[in-house]
């Protein structure tokens, strides 16, 4: 008979071998919360430097230039693509925790809705790569 | 001296705090992916993406109200839906009471700063400044003489 009571407390409960009946460990959904997680704190991160470089307007035209000038570098350039794909990515899952939340059968399409993330950010990042290497190639020859 | 006792209603108020940002996560997440999706597009892909950027692009963007009221709402939504995020993160991984209100003390300190900044940024942007120098300008300027 299975019994409802916590075991008693000089036995350490086993840790369940098998994470079955969870949809997050070591799937899309796992998977999709630590890309959410790691490109939330990298978006934070850069919007708290980008804040700051833009208030250098305040200061002078001459002193935002300087510093904004230091984007255009082609190493910059290629950070940007980076910071651009973190942001697609956090949208776009954004979006589907969203559905997942308040979308009646959302749950029941999580996974298919991931694969349609990843396929939404590869169809963008398509796009814009290949506009930021042009931009990056212009400035090389610059 | 307090003659009633405190109502016992501590750990349902804290829940009801949690659900706020718990949905304000999900609000302010359908309107900036409208925010930077569009000023992405604007700055970084139409006319020569990051390399038209200098004072005087600024300048012509500010120049209407519409790009400050759409600049304003990014910095207000985003720094608040991240800080909140960062919020939840802490907790999750720092068990330290101690770190742990130092992190997100931290935090509110950073967000708080920050919306003051780039708000009065907004706000005060002067677009023909005194101190420029030659040719950072906006054309615009040359019709106050500067
Ligand atoms: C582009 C539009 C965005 C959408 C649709 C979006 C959506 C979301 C949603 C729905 C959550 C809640 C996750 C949960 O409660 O489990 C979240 C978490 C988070 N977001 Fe965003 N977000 C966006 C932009 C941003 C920006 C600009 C930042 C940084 C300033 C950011 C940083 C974070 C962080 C740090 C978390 C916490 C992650 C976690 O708890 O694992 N997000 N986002
Ligand atoms: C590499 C990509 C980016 C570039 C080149 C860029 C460029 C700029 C520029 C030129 C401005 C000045 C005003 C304007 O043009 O509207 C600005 C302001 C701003 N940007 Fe970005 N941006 C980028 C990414 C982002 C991202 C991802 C976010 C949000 C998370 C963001 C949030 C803001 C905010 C809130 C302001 C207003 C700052 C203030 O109040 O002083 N930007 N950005």
């Amino acid at each position: 008979m299975v019994s409802l009571r916590p075991a008693p407390a000089t036995k350490r409960a086993a840790a369940p071998r098998l994470p079955a009946g969870t949809v997050y460990r070591g799937h899309e959904g796992m998977w999709s919360w630590v890309l959410h997680r790691i490109t939330g704190v990298a978006i934070f991160f850069f919007l708290l430097v980008h804040v700051l470089d833009t208030a250098l307007v305040r200061v002078s035209p001459q002193t935002y230039n300087g510093v904004i000038d230091t984007y255009k570098q082609p190493i910059m350039g290629l950070g940007e693509l980076v910071l651009v794909a973190a942001i697609v990515f956090h949208a776009f899952n954004g979006l589907r925790i969203i559905l997942i939340d308040f979308w009646s059968v959302g749950t029941k399409h999580q996974r298919a809705m991931f694969w349609i993330v990843i396929v939404l950010w590869v169809v963008l990042m398509a796009g814009f790569a290949p506009r930021q290497l042009m931009v990056i190639i212009s400035e090389v020859q610059h | 001296m307090a003659t009633t006792l405190p109502a016992p209603r501590t750990v349902g108020r804290r829940r009801n705090i949690e659900k706020y940002g718990w949905i304000y996560m999900r609000a302010s997440g359908v309107v900036l992916v409208v925010l930077i999706f569009g000023h992405l597009f604007i700055n970084l892909v139409a006319g020569q993406g990051v390399k038209q950027i200098d004072f005087a692009f600024i300048a012509g963007k500010y120049a209407t109200p519409f790009w400050q009221v759409w600049d304003g709402l990014m910095l207000w939504l985003a720094l608040i839906h991240g800080g909140n995020g960062m919020r939840t993160i802490t907790n999750d991984y720092v068990s330290n009471p101690t770190a742990n209100r130092l992190l997100k003390g931290a935090i509110l300190v950073a967000v708080v700063l920050l919306i003051l900044l780039g708000t009065l940024v907004i706000t005060t942007f002067d677009p023909c400044p005194a101190n420029a120098a030659p040719g950072t300008l906006p054309t615009f300027c040359s019709s106050i003489g500067r």
